[in-house]
């Protein structure tokens, strides 16, 4: 029997909209929702197909045998799995009260049943992986604007000129934005990228900085010295809705373009040049604020000085600037229900709220967990439940996290594939892949609300189950059922959609439903009044939260430190065919990117004796972990750096194809679990610095016999 | 005389190799063979960017291919339309058509034993769609060309 389904793709984060053919239960075909996305796909949404049919993933319930980390599991049903969990959780609850338990996640779209489980357990300490990501850009965005990150969509389409520092489209994809910087390219528009190398993204540039890495605030300072100087800004925007530009005007004026262009390397008539172009441009002009800038000390500063370059163009809600999302609201649309708890008033584990009371209480921040599972101060933790989330493969030095992990009594692994945590935890509960499960209605805001839903494809291969189904089963166990109204999830469903008109069979025109049919228009420049929710209620250049917590809103330029010799500053990111840790073990992914390189300059590469293509042995600051890889020497890279893909070096056995290949770069980031940043709160990913030397294992001669 | 052929606006291709993996689940192929294949030049400064152009490789579907006499069991057939594709039921899997073809093209396709080459998803094509590769395309960079005598 042939069917079609219209779903969310799920190989990583970005989620766009696919439709899925099928044949007698098997996937045929995937390809991008026609109506939103033309049909494209990524490489790695096609090998979706891959993951259904890969039989190295957790195939039913396990518990740990032995060890932790041994790899020896019992295979056991999903009732004994869910008592076995159960049984422990309410004994650590009674024990050390319900707040010792964690949950983390991936964030997107289905967070709240994640939240709502974990807050009617009676813990507020709900947490995600973004402290490994965008934190910095979401604290930096709150901080001037008063909305977090997805307070604003970036209209490049509409736009004349993206600027991107290290943000790499074209590597981290997004099929809808990718395109649309396309067509803005097509059209004539400009792009100027900025990075420690070249990348997919800066190949397409019309102007590209390469920059001595952790200089990027120089840069931004530079750019906003010579804008101010030169009058390029929206003065009657300004004026209106925006405090503090005088304090502005007065630091910046230390920070010329000609400095900046001495501490980045860069030309200063090339800056000068850039800011021709901004004046030409503007307020078409959009530098985007950064995806995942938990990298230098002063990524947070980073970031508040691009939202500052947006706010010095005015381009927020204008056509090909900063568009505020709308939402159900705007629709006349009640908007649809979501399943919900309120948060229990115990103080967080993480110290987010009332030790550090300028960081948005959400999902607060995962890494600070560690010192409470260390000194049980405010209290224990003795619980960690990992919804799909690695915290091995997203936060530095899984090595030393081990230890703090078995302060847990519990470790709980939720998730599609083998996760290092999930190799290390107690219990895996294998969710069913993304094409097998069904998830629950979303409202997507933007220009155009729509509500989305993920539709299962094909029935589980496996003994596996989707995520709702697996919440609502501990939930029953626990005794907070109340929460998660359904059995089905047409139940749920239908709870969502009550009263708002609509039922579940309307996704299957299109695979969403809009709530208006035109893109709804921009609010009026004079009436964005409220708009920005800071504690004025103005655009803040000096936040009032940031001096209250005692921190700098406009903060002194400090040169970052110069790798020790013979080291380099390890600078990680990601290709267009691998999702983070995710997809290395997928077969057909692992085709075309089996192991990861280490890029080196060839100046460098040349004084250490390295060719390209030679092994090269990477070792961590303490030599606490070491990998050999090959060397990609280029000349695209600046000499301080040495760059690697995320995610490889995975060390479980049962992933055959990914065990052990390549290099893991969180290994290597010796002392970097303690790094973060205090004003921005994320971990700094790039500030450890390597050993590289070529390896011994190039082949001098050959001896079998 | 061939009808068809693939173009690839380097200017919007992006290297994500999505097109090659588009291929292989559409034909359902296994680790090994890749039918289409993405590549670019190294990387070379034009106006202070580094830059390069793309280029994309399947078949060439010969007006008069090499491979398709060379096939002892008359497998590999040129279509009236151009298309050079490998009849799975006549194919043996001797490979001689890889041997004869200067780029050699055709793949063993380790699930069958059988040759295996890019033949522009002509299942897909006499439905009205468009090769896998193409209608896939992440940055709608690949485009099917249809020919036209002028």
């Amino acid at each position: 029997m042939k069917k079609s389904v219209y779903s969310m793709c799920g190989m990583c984060t970005v989620r766009c909209p696919i439709r899925v053919e099928v044949e007698d239960n098997r996937v045929t075909w995937i390809e991008g929702n026609p109506h939103l996305l033309d049909h494209a796909l990524c490489a790695k949404g096609s090998a979706g197909m891959a993951l259904v049919d890969d039989d190295e993933r957790p195939r039913q319930p396990l518990i740990r045998e032995g060890g932790r980390g041994a790899g020896r599991w019992q295979k056991v049903s999903w009732p004994t799995a869910y008592d076995y969990i159960t049984e422990r959780l309410k004994k650590i609850k009674s024990e050390y009260g319900p707040e010792s338990v964690v949950l983390s996640s991936r964030g997107g779209p289905w967070q709240n049943m994640y939240k709502t489980f974990i807050h009617a357990f009676g813990s507020p300490n709900y947490t995600n992986h973004d402290c490994t990501c965008g934190r910095n850009t979401h604290h930096a965005s709150l901080s001037i604007n008063g909305v977090g990150r997805k307070g604003f969509i970036y209209d490049i389409k509409n736009s004349r000129h993206m600027v991107l520092f290290g943000r790499n489209y074209f590597a981290s994809l997004q099929i809808a934005q990718g395109n649309q910087l396309l067509d803005m390219l097509d059209k004539g528009g400009r792009l100027t990228y900025v990075d420690v190398r070249q990348t997919m993204t800066g190949i397409k540039a019309t102007r590209f900085f390469q920059v001595r890495p952790g200089t990027d605030y120089a840069l931004a300072l530079g750019m906003i010295h010579e804008i101010i100087k030169r009058g390029i800004y929206d003065k009657e925007f300004i004026d209106r809705y925006v405090s503090g530009f005088d304090e502005l005007c007065t630091f910046i004026e230390e920070y010329t373009p000609a400095w900046a262009a001495k501490e980045c390397g860069v030309k200063e008539k090339a800056i000068l040049a850039f800011i021709d172009e901004v004046a030409e441009d503007m307020p078409k002009v959009i530098f985007h604020p950064g995806w995942n800038l938990s990298r230098y000390k002063d990524s947070f500063y980073v970031s508040r000085a691009l939202h500052l370059l947006n706010v010095l163009m005015g381009n927020i809600e204008v056509e090909g600037g900063l568009i505020i999302p709308k939402g159900a609201g705007d629709c006349g649309f009640k908007g649809i229900r979501m399943l919900d708890c309120p948060k229990p008033d115990i103080k967080r584990g993480d110290g987010v709220g009332w030790k550090y009371k300028h960081f948005d209480k959400g999902p607060g921040l995962a890494h600070l967990f560690f010192d409470a599972m260390r000194t049980e101060d405010p209290y224990p933790i003795k619980a960690w439940i990992a919804m799909r989330h690695d915290p091995f493969t997203g936060m530095p030095e899984p090595q030393r996290q081990k230890l703090l992990f078995d302060n847990c009594d519990l470790l709980v692994s939720i998730d599609t594939h083998y996760s290092e945590f999930g190799w290390y935890a107690d219990v895996i509960l294998p969710e069913s892949t993304y094409l097998e499960r069904d998830n629950p209605i979303a409202l997507q805001k933007g220009t155009k609300p729509r509500l989305i839903v993920r539709r299962k494809a094909v029935d589980p291969k496996y003994d596996t189950k989707p995520g709702w189904e697996i919440f609502k089963q501990l939930a029953d166990r626990l005794d907070i059922s109340e929460y998660f109204p359904y059995n089905t999830i047409e139940d749920l469903y239908a709870w969502q959609l009550e009263g708002t008109g609509y039922s579940i069979e309307d996704f299957e025109e299109k695979g969403f439903i809009e709530l208006t049919d035109k893109p709804l228009p921009l609010y009026e420049r004079d009436k964005l009044d409220g708009q920005f929710k800071t504690p004025s209620g103005k655009i803040e250049i000096i936040s009032k939260k940031l001096t209250e917590a005692g921190l700098e809103s406009l903060k002194p330029y400090r040169s970052p430190n110069k790798p020790p010799k013979g080291m380099f500053r390890l600078v990680y990111g990601r290709s267009a065919v691998h999702t983070h840790g995710h997809t290395m073990n997928n077969p057909l992914l692992e085709e075309l990117m089996p192991e990861n390189s280490l890029w080196i300059n060839r100046r460098a590469a040349a004084k250490l004796g390295i060719e390209d293509g030679d092994l090269v042995d990477v070792t961590a600051q303490n030599a606490s972990y070491s990998g050999t890889i090959h060397a990609y020497v280029t000349e695209f890279i600046h000499p301080e750096a040495v760059y690697t893909v995320h995610g490889f070096g995975r060390q479980i056995p049962l992933q055959t194809r990914s065990y052990h290949a390549g290099l893991s770069d969180q290994k290597l980031m010796a002392g970097k679990l303690d790094d973060w940043d205090k004003a921005g709160g994320a971990i700094n990913l790039c500030e450890a610095f390597v050993f590289v030397q070529r390896s011994t294992r190039n082949p001098k001669r050959r001896v079998e016999l | 005389m061939n009808r068809y052929m693939i173009h690839l606006n380097s200017k919007r291709c992006i290297g994500c190799h999505g097109c090659e993996v588009h291929c292989k689940t559409n034909k359902r192929l296994p680790v090994g063979p890749i039918l289409c294949e993405i590549d670019h030049e190294p990387l070379k400064p034009v106006k202070g960017v580094p830059k390069t152009e793309f280029s994309f490789r399947s078949c060439y579907h010969c007006d008069d291919p090499f491979c398709v006499p060379v096939c002892p069991t008359q497998a590999m057939v040129k279509r009236e339309d151009g298309i050079v594709y490998v009849d799975q039921e006549k194919c043996i899997g001797c490979m001689a058509c890889a041997g004869a073809c200067p780029w050699t093209i055709p793949q063993l396709n380790p699930a069958t034993g059988k040759a295996i080459k890019c033949d522009y998803c002509m299942d897909r094509l006499d439905q009205g769609l468009k090769p896998a590769c193409v209608t896939k395309c992440t940055t709608h960079a690949l485009k099917f060309v249809r020919l036209e005598v002028v």
